[in-house]
């Protein structure tokens, strides 16, 4: 262990107990630099618990976890503040002279390059989301902590943003944890699957299926079952 | 904000009316003089400049309250808010003296503070204390635990996040607090001006009933519901201002 390079995640043991219930009871995790992590489970397995504990916003938990470099994280809501315009939502927090050329660029690479001076009233809710990203990207993280970030989207929306997850991971080889409950997601977008059950990781799953990817790629149905069933759902209507 | 003519026809008809009735020998003079005989007064205490400085001392007075009651209410109010300690060692007694009417302790402020300035002014102070309290307390206790909690990923520190996130977020229930604050400022000095003056509006209406220049008393009304109204609307223009940001909010 000691000889292996430093991941950006690396997580031995991670218990959280809310009231008497454990939710996590023992979660090892390694996330390596750049690798894209779908973290599955059914509803109440835990899965945003341990991504708000690999956030930083959970106190009580225990066990050994640290993330190296800087990290970012995108919420299922925007979580703008409303009382900020587009680009000091996006700003927020960043230091630095270069700040607000910072800021452009990460609006840009997300299509909202005209909106800066926008209120986030004034945004669809694709748009707000894509804001997110952004105030996520302008912090160069090593590590993404995505907490089912299309999960509100409308379907057509969910799709365009996951086709550009794809292309700023192209382009900016960041490492993400992606918490999903939307199987095909996470395998149109990940490198590994983790299936959360009975709050420790019941199984992992190499996805070797190439970038860019679809759903009509050879191998994703088999991948697909086979994750439907781990997570308890027949896959066939029938069963 | 715009106003429609339509909207004014009732206001004039009914001054219309008053000026007729008293004209007519309806109203008796001495009860309800006619509005011409008003504004007649309002003109001649203008000129002589007793209304002027009548106005100063009283406009003086609630600046006064306002300012110590308000400072004190936001300071308590956002101790409460943001500390859980605040809130255990605070909130409990300012509830408790919440539920005494203020007006009520009149009484007890002249054995206290005597019958001058302090008595005004601390009125005054106590009536815009407990609204512009309760709103900070309660703008910064609703603010989404959520927008704090993103804030922190981006690496604010708890000082940023006071200024970026709490603030701004208790600004709307703030402006609301310092709304109900002057509402109750006026009615606390208007109260506090019956008592023993020597200048200010009060004053003036009562030395007025006591030579029976209705006139007078009926100006002074008016003129504490101009100040109301002036102020409730320099409050508004500043609070479009200030969350200029909800606009986008009421148009979708």
């Amino acid at each position: 262990m000691a000889s292996r390079p430093e991941g950006v995640v690396t997580a031995t043991g991670v218990r959280r107990v809310f009231g008497g219930t454990t939710v996590l009871a023992g979660v090892d995790l390694r996330i390596e630099k750049g690798e894209v992590v779908a973290l599955l489970g059914e509803s109440g397995s835990g899965k945003s618990t341990l991504l708000r504990i690999l956030a930083g916003l959970d106190e009580e938990a225990t066990g050994e976890f640290t993330t190296s470099g800087s990290r970012a994280v995108v919420f299922q809501e925007h979580r703008l503040l409303p009382w900020k315009r587009v680009a000091e939502n996006v700003a927020l927090g960043v230091r630095g002279n270069d700040a607000p050329d910072r800021t452009a660029t990460a609006l840009a690479e997300v299509g909202l390059a005209d909106r800066g001076h926008a209120w986030p009233s004034e945004l669809s809710g694709g748009q707000s989301q894509r804001v997110a990203f952004a105030r996520a990207l302008v912090r160069e993280p090593d590590l993404l902590l995505l907490d089912e970030p299309f999960g509100s989207l409308d379907a057509l929306t969910r799709l365009k943003m996951q086709a550009l997850f794809g292309r700023l991971r192209a382009k900016h080889g960041f490492a993400a944890l992606l918490v999903t409950h939307d199987v095909e997601e996470a395998l149109l977008l990940s490198d590994r699957l983790l299936v959360l059950d009975g709050g420790r990781i019941a199984e992992e799953i190499e996805v070797d299926l190439g970038h860019p990817r679809a759903v009509d790629v050879p191998g994703f149905n088999e991948l697909r079952r086979r994750l439907l069933a781990l997570l308890h759902v027949p896959a066939d209507p029938e069963e | 904000m715009k106003i429609r003519p339509r909207r004014l026809i009732t206001p004039i008809a009914i001054v219309a009316v008053w000026e007729g009735a008293a004209q007519a020998g309806v109203l008796s003079p001495d009860k309800l003089p006619p509005p011409s005989k008003v504004a007649e007064a309002a003109w001649r205490l203008t000129v002589d400049g007793s209304l002027g400085l009548h106005l100063l001392e009283s406009v003086e007075r609630a600046a006064l309250g306002l300012l110590i009651g308000g400072l004190l209410g936001l300071f308590l109010g956002a101790v409460a808010g943001l500390f859980r300690n605040g809130d255990d060692l605070v909130d409990p007694p300012v509830q408790a003296a919440r539920m005494l009417p203020h007006l009520g302790l009149v009484p007890l402020l002249i054995i206290w503070v005597g019958i001058g300035e302090s008595l005004k002014v601390s009125l005054v102070a106590l009536g815009a204390f407990f609204p512009i309290y309760l709103n900070t307390y309660a703008g910064i206790r609703d603010i989404d635990e959520r927008l704090v909690e993103a804030a922190r990923t981006c690496g604010l520190t708890q000082l940023e996040r006071i200024r970026h996130v709490v603030l701004p977020g208790a600004m709307p229930s703030l402006f609301l607090g310092l709304r109900l604050a002057f509402a109750a400022g006026w009615l606390s000095l208007v109260v506090g001006e019956q008592v023993n003056g020597q200048s200010g509006l009060g004053f003036m209406m009562m030395e007025a009933r006591d030579f029976s220049q209705t006139e007078i008393v009926v100006l002074g009304l008016i003129v504490y519901a101009s100040l109301g109204l002036l102020s409730d609307l320099a409050l508004r223009t500043a609070e479009r201002r200030a969350l200029s940001w909800r606009r986008g909010l009421k148009v979708s």
